[in-house]
């Protein structure tokens, strides 16, 4: 709790510190990936469904927003209806999608829902009537706060970020401990045995899937206003992998974990790589390694899955299990304590 | 009325090449129960690995009489090669560690591989789309009123030879054999004295292979490709799997010639922006309303 607080306040004041501009507007976006890594935490760390397409939940709450809130339509209802709005929405397609796939198998599931965050963006593409197709939907209303204008500065939506991270990490540990909570984790161990424990599986993974969208529509909120803009090309394949990867890296289901994760791979993607790459131009060495991303995300989730399948920082229940007996069969291992024994 | 038999041939071919893919998903997922997500990446990898024995053969255009014949069966048994190669590779260092885990890890590892397949071929061959030389002279077929072009007959025909080779592979030798028990039962196969890691590396090898040759084909067919051609080509041909019912290799072709024609059917009644979304939202419905496929039989659940 104590290491919590203390991480919080660093996060206030990280951007005071440093005063640029630059800096501030990678913490923002940074922070908006944090809020997805927490959603789909819910949706693979808790309740074991692989979901590879959940970009396509934040392209849900991204594009409710600027539909409600953009000249598109002339409609301009305020930032902080929407962001209850968006979620809403967010999570009613979550359970949209769920309710008829929650019964497949743990990679078919995974395929359904790939195939969903395929079609989603591509829809968005080709409505361009509603849509504004490839260009998406421009100049979108920015949160008024008690009659302050958010502006174009990334520093209030930085903050708002956090906030809503605050409130993401508030709704997911008490989850997390709560009956529901329990109910997941008994399902993600073994789904059968659960059932037999009278646990509605159905109802259980549904509340996974709308809760986990939800996280994404409250990003998708804050990710489109502070850009003031949403486009078809935001919500691909590439960006669900990269949450995924936040997840493998840092350790599903431990939220510092998901956290932390979430921030080396930002911190990869937006600082060290160019800032390599600039050094390498400076001794005449023409790579441009901010093209690597994908290979990156792809080399983590090989090396972490062979190697240290429970992440970067796995929860204290995680490590125990791991070093608890080394005879453990194979139907027993979960997904986190996958190497084989 | 003629527009609608001329897709119909587009179809067709179009599903010949999603059939060679098919069937490099469908016998992996038969013999380990995985989904070889990078098993698109290594089918856009046959064409580069084509467009490269070409080069090297000093082919860039339309080739005719016996020569032609020649530089086919070498540029695609090449791809085939390199391709069967690489798969087992990827075998080897990306799922063999996770045979006992839980079948989220493999699938994991094998999003990874996809993706650093993608660039290592985005580094190869750079970001746009490459040309591929239009190998095939082109006097066209015309069967009354559709035509139908020379490549598309070699589509056809060498996904349904490949299938029949495969046929008689394993239902008729020792290693298909071998593969068939594994598929069923990697213990009790390994009790019997079969090499499981062989036996699962040669899945790949020929999977790959086909992979390959779909590769080498589909750059013949469409001229061009690019490092992310492989992500939509391999969603659609294992859409065509599953279709088919997974781990039938019958199936497999039937779900790549049908889901060709759905595309083709698309494009044309509709507009090609929406075939993807029409080809996933059938997977979609068949893993919903009949997951065992059109001739898979279903099992229970294995507990």
């Amino acid at each position: 709790m104590r290491k919590a607080a203390a991480s919080f306040v660093a996060a206030i004041v990280l951007p005071l510190v440093f005063r640029n501009d630059g800096f501030t507007n990678f913490l923002a976006d940074a922070g908006a990936f944090v809020l997805l890594a927490l959603g789909l935490n819910i949706v693979v760390g808790f309740a074991g469904l692989l979901d590879l397409g959940y970009a396509a939940f934040f392209a849900i709450g991204s594009y409710a927003f600027a539909m409600l809130a953009s000249p598109q339509f002339g409609i301009h209802i305020p930032f902080w209806v929407l962001l209850f709005v968006a979620s809403g929405i967010a999570a009613l397609f979550g359970i949209i999608l769920g309710a008829p796939t929650l019964r497949l198998r743990g990679d078919y599931l995974a395929i359904v829902t790939l195939g969903f965050g395929e079609i989603v963006p591509q829809t968005f593409l080709n409505l361009s009537d509603w849509t504004g197709g490839p260009n998406g939907i421009g100049s979108l209303d920015q949160p008024v706060f008690f009659g302050l204008k958010f502006g174009f500065n990334a520093l209030p939506y930085y903050y708002l970020i956090l906030a809503l991270i605050a409130v993401a990490i508030l709704i997911a540990t008490n989850l997390r401990e709560s009956r529901l909570g329990r109910a997941w984790m008994a399902i993600r161990e073994d789904e059968l045995a659960a059932a037999h424990m009278g646990i509605n599986t159905t109802t259980t993974k549904l509340a996974a899937f709308a809760i986990g969208a939800s996280f994404s529509g409250l990003a998708g909120c804050a990710y489109a206003s502070k850009l003031q803009l949403v486009s078809p090309d935001q919500f691909g394949f590439n960006v669900s992998v990269a949450v995924l990867s936040m997840l493998v890296l840092g350790g599903m289901g431990n939220i510092p974990g998901v956290i932390v994760g979430s921030l080396v791979i930002s911190s990869l993607d937006r600082l060290i790589l160019p800032q390599l790459t600039n050094l390498l131009h400076a001794i005449h060495v023409q790579v441009d390694l901010t093209n690597s991303r994908f290979l990156i995300y792809g080399v983590i989730l090989v090396l972490t899955m062979l190697f240290r399948p429970e992440g970067l920082i796995p929860s204290r229940q995680r490590k125990a299990e791991l070093h608890a007996d080394a005879d453990v069969t194979s139907a027993e291992q979960t997904l986190y304590t996958g190497a084989p024994s | 009325m003629d527009v609608f038999l001329q897709q119909l041939v587009n179809g067709i071919s179009l599903g010949g090449i999603y059939a060679l893919i098919a069937l490099g998903y469908t016998m992996v997922y038969g013999i380990i129960e995985l989904i070889n997500f990078a098993h698109g990446d290594v089918y856009t990898l046959g064409t580069f690995f084509s467009l490269a024995i070409l080069t090297l053969l000093g082919v860039t255009g339309v080739v005719t009489g016996p020569l032609l014949i020649v530089i086919v069966v070498v540029t695609m048994l090449g791809a085939m090669i390199a391709c069967g190669l690489v798969g087992v590779v990827i075998e080897r260092l990306a799922y063999r560690r996770l045979r006992n885990a839980p079948r989220l890890a493999p699938l994991i590892t094998a999003i990874g591989m996809s993706f650093i397949l993608e660039n290592v071929m985005q580094y190869w061959r750079g970001p746009s789309p490459v040309p591929f030389p239009d190998l095939i002279p082109n006097p066209d077929v015309h069967l009354g009123i559709v035509t139908v072009a020379t490549k598309q007959i070699l589509v056809v025909v060498l996904a349904v030879v490949m299938m029949l080779v495969l046929q008689v592979f394993i239902y008729r030798t020792r290693l298909g054999k071998a593969m068939r028990a594994t598929a069923q039962d990697r213990d009790a196969a390994q009790l019997m004295g079969i090499d499981i890691n062989t036996t699962i590396a040669l899945t790949f090898l020929i999977g790959s292979a086909l992979a390959g040759a779909a590769g080498f084909v589909s750059g013949v067919y469409y001229g061009s490709t690019w490092f992310f051609n492989g992500f939509a080509a391999g969603l659609k041909a294992f859409t065509a799997a599953v279709l088919g019912g997974i781990g039938n290799l019958a199936g497999a072709m039937l779900g790549g010639f049908l889901i060709g024609l759905i595309e083709a059917m698309t494009t044309q009644l509709i507009s090609d922006q929406w075939s993807n979304v029409v080809v996933f939202s059938v997977l979609v419905l068949v893993l919903i309303f009949r997951p065992s496929g059109l001739l898979g039989e279903s099992l229970p659940a294995k507990v």
